[in-house]
């Protein structure tokens, strides 16, 4: 009876793992790094047969070499953070806002029109105030749609976020052909009063904006780990059924937490037009809506690990533009490159919370084990 | 008249791109996984077909048309499953978060297809394969030059664009009158009752999401060599589109007879700007035609929001969309 259920046993089973102690998950994720970065060793010198060990030089080089190129790093940096701070909450509660692009553009157009608008009007600091927000309540407008709609319907999110980010494109397009005239492109707002533009701090506009992302990822920290509120987001993540056991009103933290979460994005928006390109366009995004999910969700929401997965992915993509250069390659090759990548952390998930039993290790040892 | 034959005419070739991204997903979710990578796998498709195409012409000393057509289906069906695959590798076996994984693959589709696309345009802003759009835009041998515009409205496309509605009719068949059909829908809806009754929950997964991106990557093929005449250029057009055949599926509440019209009604929205002007004599400056681009977006948030508060039970999508199977985790 015994032998012939060993010999049916198939060649491995998995087991749920308890209690994962936090650095194993360090180990994992930092092998699946590395065994990427082998697999994209490969791929490079396989396709281009360069030396990927150059390739992977020139990159380290080309975002750290020098301090201006490290300022631009962390400057990008910042940029990606902030949306993935702002991405964290709604995420944490399980609710897949992949509008972030939208909001982040929407809020960035309201900075610029108030600063196109009334601009010379008033003195700079009622100017900020104003365009922050503007585009504050037109980020929190924008994501509250969505939630709304969740909250007391059920609605999807996932799709009614992907698709305000093509209404926000529009508006964006059009008003920037209003704007521009006759010009082929908008260039850089107020070009000559250069009311709007953040001030330059320790030499940088865009100073500013790293700041405030450093300011906001403690903020979000705390707010998610030791207020009431993100003690709601996250019991509403884990279940809904829970939350409103426990007394919570679910429909009010969605739609409260939805709210901050777009405020937040737009917050980005006016950050990238007044910091970094005092500019909009369709591109002002720039994907990074989309990027700080990822972001957001490898670091199971912790805003220091964000920080640290933010500068990888960062590294890569400043990275693969240096290459792009030097071994004239094109920059698509980020893409793929970060894409293995996720692949691979992604995947490693699965090493941290399973484990595979092998045939013919005895249920005893099993046990212990 | 004439424009609205050449509306409609775009609009069913439009529309016939995000049908077979939106019937490829609809397989896929139908077995519980929610594939946010189809306009990556959307890439992989249509620049695997464009490729292989390009490259057929090129070397062969005299290229068939017919030829050309096989190479570039099988090499976009193959290249499309492959990004199926890592996504089904990744979701089923390994259990990680299908949107995130998703998100990756459409990144990695998007980066594949335009790396590898540069060596292929070897600095021009885009190459063609003509040979290749000739035989997949190929009309009916009865429609002559300057067809009657009745005609032209029904058989006025390449053979892709029925193919896409025999395939519909079939999934349709497949779905919900076999086994097999019965089968994929109980691991959708509860994966754990379908591993119960003796259904191998893991192969339906990996073979409905693999021929789902394969299904799906014909729309980037159609795309390539016959909606955007056999051009290929560095885009993120196809991006757009992929996003859009996810909204599809939606829209037509997971039946792929629905596929149909859906996609062709959000094929006449997406042309809506250009043509509907010059039927009604207006003329609409530069940026009104950006924000009337909005139109087919609002509309599926409208449809989206209609269906929830209905609430009927046949439009709800697979019960347990999005969730991975473990066997042992209650």
């Amino acid at each position: 009876m015994n032998k012939q259920i060993t010999a049916q046993e198939p060649l491995f089973r998995m087991v749920k793992r308890d209690n994962v102690k936090k650095g194993t998950k360090v180990l994992t994720v930092a092998a699946a790094i590395l065994a990427a970065l082998v697999v994209d060793a490969v791929f490079i010198f396989l396709v281009t047969g360069l030396n990927p060990f150059s390739v992977y030089g020139v990159m380290l080089r080309g975002t750290f070499g020098n301090k201006m190129r490290l300022s631009w790093a962390v400057r990008d940096l910042a940029s990606l953070l902030l949306v993935g701070i702002a991405l964290a909450p709604v995420f944490k509660m399980k609710f897949w806002n992949i509008g972030a692009e939208g909001q982040i553009l929407i809020g960035g157009l309201a900075a610029a029109l108030v600063m196109v608008f009334v601009g010379d009007k008033v003195p700079s600091g009622v100017l900020f105030l104003v365009m922050f927000l503007a585009s504050v309540l037109s980020g929190a407008l924008w994501a509250f749609l969505p939630g709304f709609f969740k909250a007391y319907w059920k609605t999807n999110e996932t799709l009614f976020t992907l698709m305000m980010n093509y209404v926000s494109i529009s508006i964006v397009a059009c008003v920037t052909n209003i704007l521009r005239g006759r010009a082929s492109s908008l260039g850089k707002l107020n070009m000559k009063t250069k009311a709007g533009w953040f001030p330059e701090f320790l030499g940088q506009r865009y100073n500013i904006n790293i700041l405030i992302a450093l300011i906001l990822t403690f903020a979000m920290f705390f707010y998610l780990k030791y207020t009431k509120h993100g003690y709601e987001i996250s019991v509403v993540g884990e279940s809904e059924n829970t939350a409103r056991y426990a007394g919570i009103n679910v429909k009010k933290v969605i739609i409260r937490t939805m709210v901050l979460s777009g405020a937040l994005c737009g917050l980005c928006g006016f950050l990238i037009v007044s910091g970094r390109d005092q500019s909009i366009s369709v591109s002002t995004a720039g994907g990074r809506g989309f990027t700080a999910i990822i972001v957001a969700w490898l670091a199971k929401f912790n805003t220091f690990t964000m920080v640290l997965i933010s500068f990888l992915l960062i590294f890569l993509e400043r990275g693969a533009g240096e290459i792009s250069s030097a071994f004239g390659l094109n920059d698509y090759v980020a893409d793929i490159i970060s894409g293995v990548i996720l692949f691979f952390i992604l995947g490693s998930d699965f090493f941290v919370n399973y484990k595979l039993i092998f045939r013919g290790k005895k249920a005893k040892e099993v046990q212990e084990s | 008249m004439s424009v609205f034959v050449s509306w409609i005419l775009r609009a069913v070739a439009f529309g016939t791109i995000i049908m077979y991204g939106a019937m490829g997903e609809t397989i896929t979710e139908k077995s519980g996984n929610l594939n946010l990578g189809v306009p990556g796998i959307m890439y992989l498709g249509g620049f695997a077909g464009f490729a292989s195409a390009y490259y057929y012409e090129k070397n062969a000393a005299s290229p068939s048309g017919v030829v050309c057509v096989i190479i570039a289906l099988v090499c976009c069906i193959l290249a499309s499953m492959a990004g199926g695959l890592i996504f089904s590798f990744i979701t089923i076996t390994l259990r990680a978060n299908q949107n995130v994984t998703g998100l990756a693959l459409t990144t990695f589709g998007m980066g594949v297809a335009n790396f590898f696309g540069v060596f292929i345009l070897n600095g021009a802003s885009y190459t063609a394969a003509p040979l290749a759009n000739k035989a997949f835009s190929a009309r009916l041998p009865f429609m002559t030059k300057n067809p009657a515009p009745v005609l032209e409205m029904f058989f006025g496309y390449g053979f892709l664009v029925y193919a896409a509605i025999v395939l519909s009719v079939v999934l349709h068949r497949v779905l919900n009158k076999t086994k097999v059909g019965l089968n994929l829908r109980a691991v959708g809806e509860n994966p754990a009752t379908a591993d119960a009754a003796g259904i191998n929950v893991t192969k339906y997964k990996y073979l409905a999401t693999c021929i789902g991106a394969g299904i799906s990557g014909i729309g980037g093929l159609y795309y390539v060599l016959d909606y955007n005449q056999g051009i290929w250029a560095t885009t993120d057009q196809i991006e757009a589109l992929g996003w859009l055949a996810l909204a599809l599926v939606i829209f037509t509440t997971w039946r792929p007879l629905n596929g149909i019209w859906g996609a062709y009604l959000f094929g006449v929205l997406y042309w809506l700007y250009q043509f509907l002007p010059t039927i009604l004599g207006l003329h609409v400056p530069g940026y009104m035609t950006d924000l009337i681009q909005m139109i087919p977006y609002v509309v599926t948030i409208i449809v989206l929001i209609a269906v929830s508060l209905r609430k009927k039970r046949e439009s709800q999508p697979p019960a347990s969309l999005g969730v991975a199977y473990f066997r042992e985790e209650r």
